[in-house]
C-alpha cells in the first residue's frame, strides 16, 4: 500500500532520535488516525473488542451531525434567507469558521501537552471541539471562540492530567467561561442572529419573562427558534440521541432520568403556579435537550456507578428547572446545572461504593 | 439438590476452530517441562541438575517459601536442560523422556486416611502444586484449613474443551479426587456444573452440588465463589481444575503417578482442531505439528492464556492449546470502517447483526492504550457485585486498604479478561489485578 509505505518511511525523522523527534506524538496521532496500529496483545487476553476510544468518540460526532446540519439550515432560517439550500449554504459558512478556530485552538494545544508528556494524542477532544462552537450564540466573535477552548482545554482539562481525569465538562466550561467574562457579547437580543439589525429574544427568555413564546411547541420541537447553533432542534438532538443509545455509547439511565428529573420539576412548578406553561415546554426550548443527551452523558464527568447515574440524573434535570425558574436573571439553568453536578458526581459515586464496601464487610461479620 | 444459578452478565465470543470431539493421541515429545513460571509466587530452588535420571514422580525443584512443596516430572528420563533468564532466573527444567516410562514409587494412601497423611502423600507426587489457594491465586498452603474446596466441572471460555467429554471415562478418578479433596476441608466441597450439561456431575456422591447458566465467565470458579460462598477478609478457600481432580482420583485408586491428560487443541489456525491426549508439560511441537510463523499459539484459552511458542511447552495448568493468527498488521482507517470480519460487543459495529457468526480473531490489540473513559461497561462482563474501574483504580494507586474493601480478595486477573477483551480503553486489568495481588501478598 503506497500511503502506508509513505508512512513508514518518514516514520523514523518523527520517532525519538529522529530530526523531527520532538513532534513524536504529533506524528503518532497522525498515523494512529490513518492507520490502526500493528501492536498486538503481550499480556492479558489475547484478543480484544475492535472497539476503541476513536471509535467511540466518532460516534459521538456522527450523532451531534443531524444537530449540527439542522443549527446550520437555522442560521440562515432566522436570519431570513428563503429557501433550505440558501439558508443552509448561510450557516454554513457562518459556523465553519467557528468550528474550524475550536479544533485548531484546542488541538493544538492537545497535541502541545501530549507532546510534553509523550502521551498519545487523545480522542476526546474530536467531540469537544465540534460542541464548543454548537453551544455557542452564531454571532460570537470567533476569538472569544479561540480563548474559551483554550481555557475549557488548559484549565478545564490538561491541569487535571488530560482526557479522561477532568472534572468538568470542557464544552460546557468553554461556553461558562464565555458566558461570564463575556456577557455581552454572549447574551443580549442580538447574539442569536447572523444576520446585522435583527434582533429578538430566545424562547426560553420569552418564557421565563412573560410567561409565553412567540413560536408553536411544534416549532420549538423541530427547532426553528433563535438559540445557540446546536441547541434548538429537539428532533435533530433525539435523532442524535438515538444514535447514542442504539450503540450504547451514551448512558440510557442519564439520559432518561436528565429527562424525568426536568419534567417532574416543570410539572411541579407549573401545578404551584409558578410557571404558566406546560413542563414539557422546558425540554423543548434552550439547551436542555442538548444537555441532557450530549453534555450531561458525558462518562468521564458524570457520575460513574449505575445506580449514581440516576441520581445524578434526577439532580441535573431537576436543578436545571429550578435555576430557570426561580432565578429570574439568568434563564438558562441547563449549563450551570450540570456544571455543578459534574462537581458533585464523585460525591454520589462515593456513597454508591461506600454501599459496596459495606456489603463486603458485612459479610466478615456473617462469619463471627 | 441446589436451585440452579442464573448468571445474566458475561459473554460468550464465538470463534472459529471448536475442537472436534475426536481424542488423538500425541506421539511421546522430544522433551517435556516443568516451569516455576506457571506458578504464582514460587521461589523455586533445584534438587536435579543436567544429566540426572529422573522418574515419574521424581522432585525437580521446591518452593524455598515452603520446602514441603514440591515440583515433581511428569515424565522419567534425563534432565536435558536447565534453562535460566535473565538474573539467572529459574525458566524450566526440561527432561527428555525414555522409551518406556518409570514411575517412582510414592507412598499412598486412600480417602480414609488421615488428613495429614493425604496432605503428605499430595505433596510428595507434586500433586499438591494443582491445589489454588483464594485469595491470591496461589499454590494452597499445606497448613491452612480452607473454609471450603470448589471444583468447577466446566469451563465457558472461548473454545475450552468440554470436560464432560475429556472426562468422559473418568468418573471414578474424578469421584476419587473429590473424596481425598472433601478430606482436606472441614467445610464442603463444593461442585459446579453447567446447568442441562452435566454429565455424570449431579450423580457424584459427598459433594455439594451446584448447576450454574449464562454466559461467559460463568465457569470461572471465582465467579461461583461468588455466588455460593463470596470470600470475605480472613477466608481462604481452594479450587482444584476438574481434569487436576481426575489426576488426583487416579493417583490413589491406581497408586501410580500418571500426568497424561486429554486437551483441546482449537482456534482458527489448528489444522485440525481436537482433542489430544499429551503428558502435562510436553513440548508444543509434539501437539500441533508444522505451525505457521505467523500464528500465535496460546497454552490455555485466548483469554487468560500464556503466549507460548512452537519450540515452548504447554503450561502446568494448561488444558488446551489456542492457536489464532497475530494481528501485527496495520489496518487503514480501521477505526472508521464497518469492520464487519470483526467482533464488537458494541453497536458502534455491526457484530449485533450475525450473533451466530464465529469469527476468526487475531490478536491486534485493535487502538491504543488510552486512560478509563467509558463507564458502566465493564460490570456487564463480571458477574459479582465489584466495581471493577475503582478496583483497578484503588490497585493502581496502590491503597491497600482500597483494594481490600473493593473485592480484591474475590478476583483473580482470569475473572477480569473479559472486561479486558471489551474495554474500548485497551486497559491491561490482568496484569494491574496481579500486580495488586503481588502487593498485598508483599505486604501483609
Amino acid at each position: 500500500m503506497g500511503l502506508r509505505n509513505l508512512v513508514d518511511k518518514i516514520k523514523p525523522t518523527f520517532s525519538e532520535g529522529g530530526k523531527l523527534g520532538f513532534l513524536h506524538s504529533t506524528f503518532e496521532g497522525f498515523e494512529t488516525f490513518l492507520f490502526v496500529p500493528n501492536t498486538t496483545t503481550s499480556k492479558g487476553a489475547h484478543i480484544r473488542d475492535c472497539n476503541d476510544i476513536k471509535r467511540v468518540m466518532i460516534v459521538v460526532v456522527v450523532a451531534l451531525l443531524p444537530a449540527l446540519l439542522f443549527g446550520m439550515y437555522n442560521i440562515g432560517y432566522q436570519a431570513g434567507i428563503e429557501g433550505i439550500l440558501p439558508a443552509f449554504w448561510f450557516g454554513f459558512l457562518k459556523m465553519l469558521p467557528m468550528i474550524i478556530v475550536s479544533y485548531v485552538t484546542g488541538l493544538a494545544i492537545e497535541f502541545a501537552f501530549a507532546q510534553k508528556r509523550k502521551h498519545e494524542i487523545n480522542e476526546g477532544f474530536l467531540v469537544s471541539g465540534l460542541l464548543i462552537p454548537m453551544v455557542m450564540p452564531i454571532s460570537v466573535p470567533l476569538w472569544i471562540v479561540a480563548l474559551s477552548t483554550a481555557f475549557a482545554v488548559i484549565i478545564g482539562k490538561e491541569v487535571f492530567g488530560g482526557t479522561g481525569m477532568n472534572v468538568f465538562n470542557p464544552a460546557l466550561l468553554a461556553r461558562a467561561f464565555a458566558f461570564f467574562a463575556y456577557t455581552p457579547q454572549m447574551s443580549g437580543e442580538s447574539v442569536w442572529y447572523a444576520a446585522d439589525g435583527k434582533t429578538g429574544a430566545t424562547a426560553l427568555e420569552q418564557l421565563s419573562t412573560t410567561g409565553g413564546m412567540e413560536w408553536s411547541a411544534m416549532d420549538a420541537f423541530i427547532g426553528l427558534i433563535p438559540g445557540s447553533v446546536g441547541e434548538t432542534s429537539t428532533l435533530a438532538i433525539l435523532i442524535g440521541a438515538a444514535i447514542l443509545l442504539f450503540t450504547g455509547v451514551a448512558s440510557w439511565r442519564i439520559m432518561l432520568s436528565v429527562f424525568v428529573g426536568g419534567l417532574a420539576f416543570g410539572y411541579l412548578f407549573d401545578v404551584v403556579g409558578l410557571t404558566e406553561f406546560p413542563a414539557y415546554y422546558h425540554l423543548l426550548v434552550g439547551g436542555f435537550a442538548f444537555g441532557a443527551v450530549f453534555m450531561a452523558t458525558d462518562p468521564v464527568t458524570s457520575a460513574q456507578t449505575n445506580a449514581g447515574k440516576w441520581i445524578y440524573g434526577l439532580m441535573v434535570g431537576a436543578l436545571a428547572v429550578l435555576i430557570r425558574v426561580v432565578n429570574p436573571a439568568y434563564p438558562e439553568g441547563m449549563m450551570l446545572s450540570i456544571l455543578f453536578m459534574n462537581a458533585l458526581a464523585p460525591l454520589i459515586d462515593y456513597f454508591v461504593v461506600e454501599r459496596n464496601i459495606a456489603r463486603r464487610k458485612k459479610l466478615i461479620k456473617n462469619v463471627k | 439438590m441446589s436451585k440452579n444459578i442464573k448468571l445474566c452478565k458475561g459473554l460468550d465470543i464465538k470463534l472459529a476452530g471448536k475442537a472436534e470431539a475426536v481424542v488423538e493421541n500425541a506421539p511421546m515429545a522430544k522433551s517435556y517441562a516443568v516451569s516455576p513460571l506457571d506458578y504464582e509466587n514460587v521461589t523455586p530452588k533445584l534438587l536435579v541438575k543436567v544429566g540426572d535420571k529422573v522418574e515419574v514422580g521424581t522432585a525437580l525443584f521446591f518452593d524455598k517459601k515452603d520446602p514441603r512443596i514440591l515440583f515433581t516430572s511428569p515424565v522419567s528420563g534425563v534432565v536435558s536442560a536447565i534453562n535460566r533468564g535473565e538474573k539467572r532466573k529459574l525458566l524450566n527444567v526440561a527432561i527428555e523422556p525414555d522409551q518406556t516410562q518409570v514411575v517412582k514409587e510414592l507412598k499412598v494412601v486412600d480417602a480414609k486416611a488421615d488428613r495429614s497423611a493425604i496432605v503428605e502423600m499430595l505433596l510428595e507426587s507434586g500433586l499438591w502444586t494443582r491445589i489454588v489457594e483464594r485469595p491470591y491465586g496461589v499454590i494452597a498452603n499445606p497448613d491452612a484449613e480452607p473454609k471450603a474446596i470448589f471444583v468447577s466441572a466446566f469451563d465457558s471460555a472461548p473454545l475450552a474443551p468440554d470436560y464432560n467429554f475429556v472426562l468422559q471415562n473418568d468418573k471414578a478418578a474424578v469421584e476419587a479426587g473429590l473424596a481425598v479433596l472433601a478430606r482436606l476441608t472441614n467445610g464442603k466441597v463444593h461442585l459446579s456444573a453447567r446447568k442441562g450439561d452435566e454429565g455424570y456431575m449431579s450423580e457424584v456422591k459427598g459433594v455439594e452440588y451446584h448447576t450454574f447458566s449464562g454466559k461467559h465467565p460463568v465457569g470461572n470458579v471465582g465467579v461461583q465463589i461468588h455466588h455460593i460462598d463470596r470470600i470475605a477478609k480472613g477466608d481462604v478457600v481452594w479450587t482444584v481444575n476438574i481434569q487436576d481432580v481426575a489426576l488426583i482420583g487416579r493417583f490413589v485408586t491406581t497408586g501410580k503417578l500418571d500426568m497424561t491428560k486429554v486437551i483441546a487443541v482449537a482456534g482458527s489456525e489448528a489444522q485440525k482442531p481436537c482433542y489430544k491426549r499429551i503428558i502435562a508439560g510436553a513440548a508444543v511441537e509434539s501437539i500441533v505439528g508444522k505451525v505457521d510463523a505467523k500464528v500465535r499459539i496460546i497454552s490455555g484459552d485466548v483469554l487468560t492464556g500464556v503466549k507460548t511458542a512452537h519450540d515452548g511447552y504447554i503450561s502446568a495448568g494448561a488444558n488446551m492449546l489456542s492457536l489464532i493468527p497475530e494481528g501485527d498488521v496495520y489496518e487503514l482507517l480501521g477505526w472508521a470502517m464497518p469492520r464487519f470480519h470483526r467482533f464488537s460487543v458494541s453497536r458502534a459495529y455491526f457484530s449485533w447483526l450475525c450473533p451466530k457468526k464465529e469469527y476468526k480473531l487475531d490478536t491486534n490489540l485493535n487502538g491504543g492504550e488510552r486512560p478509563f473513559v467509558v463507564t458502566g461497561l465493564y460490570e456487564n462482563y463480571l458477574p459479582m457485585d465489584v466495581y471493577v474501574a475503582y478496583l483497578l483504580k484503588a490497585i493502581l494507586v496502590k491503597d491497600l486498604d482500597k483494594m481490600e474493601n473493593l473485592g480484591i480478595y474475590e478476583v483473580l486477573p482470569e475473572d477480569l479478561a473479559l472486561c479486558e477483551f471489551v474495554d474500548p480503553s485497551k486497559i491491561e486489568m490482568q496484569q494491574i489485578v496481579r500486580d495488586g495481588i503481588n502487593l498485598m501478598i508483599k505486604e501483609s
